[in-house]
């Protein structure tokens, strides 16, 4: 199954088969006072930083999130979706759970977006499939509903199927809706990953569908996430994940991701691997 | 130092390093040798786990040590609370809490939960996706000293606001305090849709609502909040 998500100028296929494809998750307000601090004052600096030195860091598309408390969202995400795009041509993740800042975004939105998210709730599914459809965009389902997160894969799989089939009857292809198992922290419980990783392998099997999930949240409470959010993608990617919302900037998951891929063959040769490598080494050689 | 003196010791050390079966023995140790059960909890279990709190504020402590530190207070309150029922003490405070409507995060909130009820409060947990009116329900029943609203989304967090609107029309808004946080509030957000005060993390929250019902002598401590702690404490832990 393959998920094509574009910008005007580029195109990126997720799927099973392919490379791993990242998600940067830095051009997002929440918890970032500084970068609030300036969205909120209109200013775009370091949105447009953030945009091109994740794209240099090996980041295929980008989260674009612009939910800052007490603001115009719609107005302030469109405008923050056209300074990524002033810098970038990668593929925009448009991320917002307000309804018309969603709308506003995919109306501007020049290629084919990627809608994160909606749940198994009826009134969400109701609400959001139909824009997504609108605008052919691809949607990111998280398997959960309104009586909350499953601590049961099986559940979880049943909650995903639940939001494909809903999709279909929108019109939506399969290939459109990218599941999000929910990755949780261990650090609250140590079945999390667990639980997390069989979710995937499920839905894997049973659906088939790319999947995306939040990967820097397995971490949350702990000291060097860095670590455990490496160790986290390979195993998660060998379940079937295809793809994942996380930070490129960070070296240990960039290497983790590049190293799965070569472990998992998709990297014939070795030669990301290695064309990453050298181009640490000219980094550093440079300092 | 006397015997005691090391329950007493010991008793703090095992439970700031979460180390349950210890914590139970010195527990059991220090009841047979006439220590009282009040004085266990006070001197020991609850100075423990505000400093499990105050190190976890800096920065030092990590979320899965509060966790078990939090366990293993609770291996000695499985002993303790029949005995310190008989006395018939009262809670330090009451605190009704809740993840927002819409939001299902709760991490954070319990966190909270743990941390007061650690420090004898007796807290009533709606648990996540809380509408207003629960909230409000929960105000007129239990009325507690303070009500807490945990939001962790920027779309949820408008939910303080309605909260307190629907607070205010049930008449209860001078009857309680209001208390909010989560990841993405800050204070000024908290001012803004008119909280009575805002905490950034769990161990910050538990203080304001000492500092907010105020000093009570510890005879008047206890019981109740004891009770509900052993299992709402076992209820977090086995949640997550």
């Amino acid at each position: 199954m393959e998920t094509v998500l574009r910008s005007r100028t580029r195109e990126v296929v997720i799927s099973i088969d392919r490379p791993f494809v990242i998600i940067g998750e830095r051009i997002n307000p929440t918890g970032r006072k500084v970068l609030a601090a300036e969205m909120k004052a209109g200013r775009m600096d370091r949105v447009k930083a953030d945009a091109i030195a994740q794209g240099a860091a090996g980041a295929h598309m980008l989260d674009v999130n612009a939910g800052i408390p007490a603001i115009d969202e719609p107005a302030l995400l469109v405008a923050t979706i056209k300074a990524v795009s002033d810098v970038s041509d990668l593929p925009i993740c448009i991320d917002s759970s307000v309804m018309e800042a969603l709308e506003a975004a995919l109306a501007v939105y020049e290629g084919k977006a990627l809608v994160n998210s909606v749940t198994a709730e009826d009134e969400r599914m109701d609400r959001i499939l139909p824009l997504v459809k609108k605008h052919g965009a691809a949607v990111i389902g998280m398997a959960n509903d309104e009586t909350g997160i499953s601590m049961v894969p099986e559940e979880r799989l049943a909650i995903a199927r639940r939001i494909v089939d809903r999709a279909a009857d929108y019109g939506i292809p399969r290939e459109d809706v990218i599941i999000d198992p929910i990755a949780m922290t261990v650090a609250a419980d140590p079945t999390c990953g667990l639980i997390t990783l069989e979710t995937m392998r499920l839905i894997r099997n049973e659906l088939g569908n790319n999947m995306t999930c939040g990967a820097s949240n397995v971490s949350f409470g702990l000291p060097d996430r860095a670590t455990v959010n490496a160790a986290f993608l390979p195993l998660a990617m060998h379940a079937g994940l295809t793809c994942a919302i996380t930070n490129p900037l960070v070296p240990e998951v960039r290497r983790a991701v590049l190293a799965g891929d070569l472990l998992l063959g998709h990297d014939e040769y070795a030669m990301r691997w290695i064309a990453s490598y050298r181009a640490e080494q000219a980094a550093a050689a440079t300092k | 130092m006397s015997r005691e003196e090391e329950i007493r010791a010991g008793l703090f050390d095992h439970t700031l390093n979460g180390h349950a079966p210890e914590v139970k023995a010195l527990t059991e140790e220090g009841l047979k040798l006439g220590m009282d059960p009040m004085d266990i909890l006070f001197k020991a279990l609850i100075p423990s786990l505000e400093e499990v709190g105050r190190r976890f504020e800096k920065g030092d402590f990590f979320v899965p040590e509060m966790l078990i530190a939090a366990r293993a207070m609770q291996g000695a309150l499985v002993i303790l609370r029949p005995l310190i029922a008989e006395t018939g003490a009262k809670p330090v405070g009451r605190y009704v809490i809740g993840t927002v409507k819409g939001d299902i995060h709760d991490i954070g909130k319990n966190l909270c939960v743990i941390m007061l009820e650690g420090a004898g409060f007796e807290v009533f947990d709606l648990g996540v996706n809380t509408p207003p009116e629960k909230f409000v329900a929960a105000v007129q029943e239990h009325q507690p000293d303070v009500v807490g609203f945990s939001a962790f989304l920027t779309t949820t967090m408008p939910m303080f606001k309605v909260n307190i609107e629907a607070i205010t029309k049930a008449g209860l808004r001078d009857k309680v305090h209001i208390a909010v946080g989560g990841a993405p509030v800050t204070e000024e957000y908290a001012k803004h849709v008119g909280a009575d005060s805002y905490a950034p993390d769990a161990s910050m929250a538990t203080r304001m609502a000492k500092e907010i019902v105020g000093d009570r002598s510890e005879g008047s401590q206890g019981a109740k909040a004891l009770e509900q702690a052993v299992m709402k404490i076992d209820e977090t832990l086995r949640k997550g």
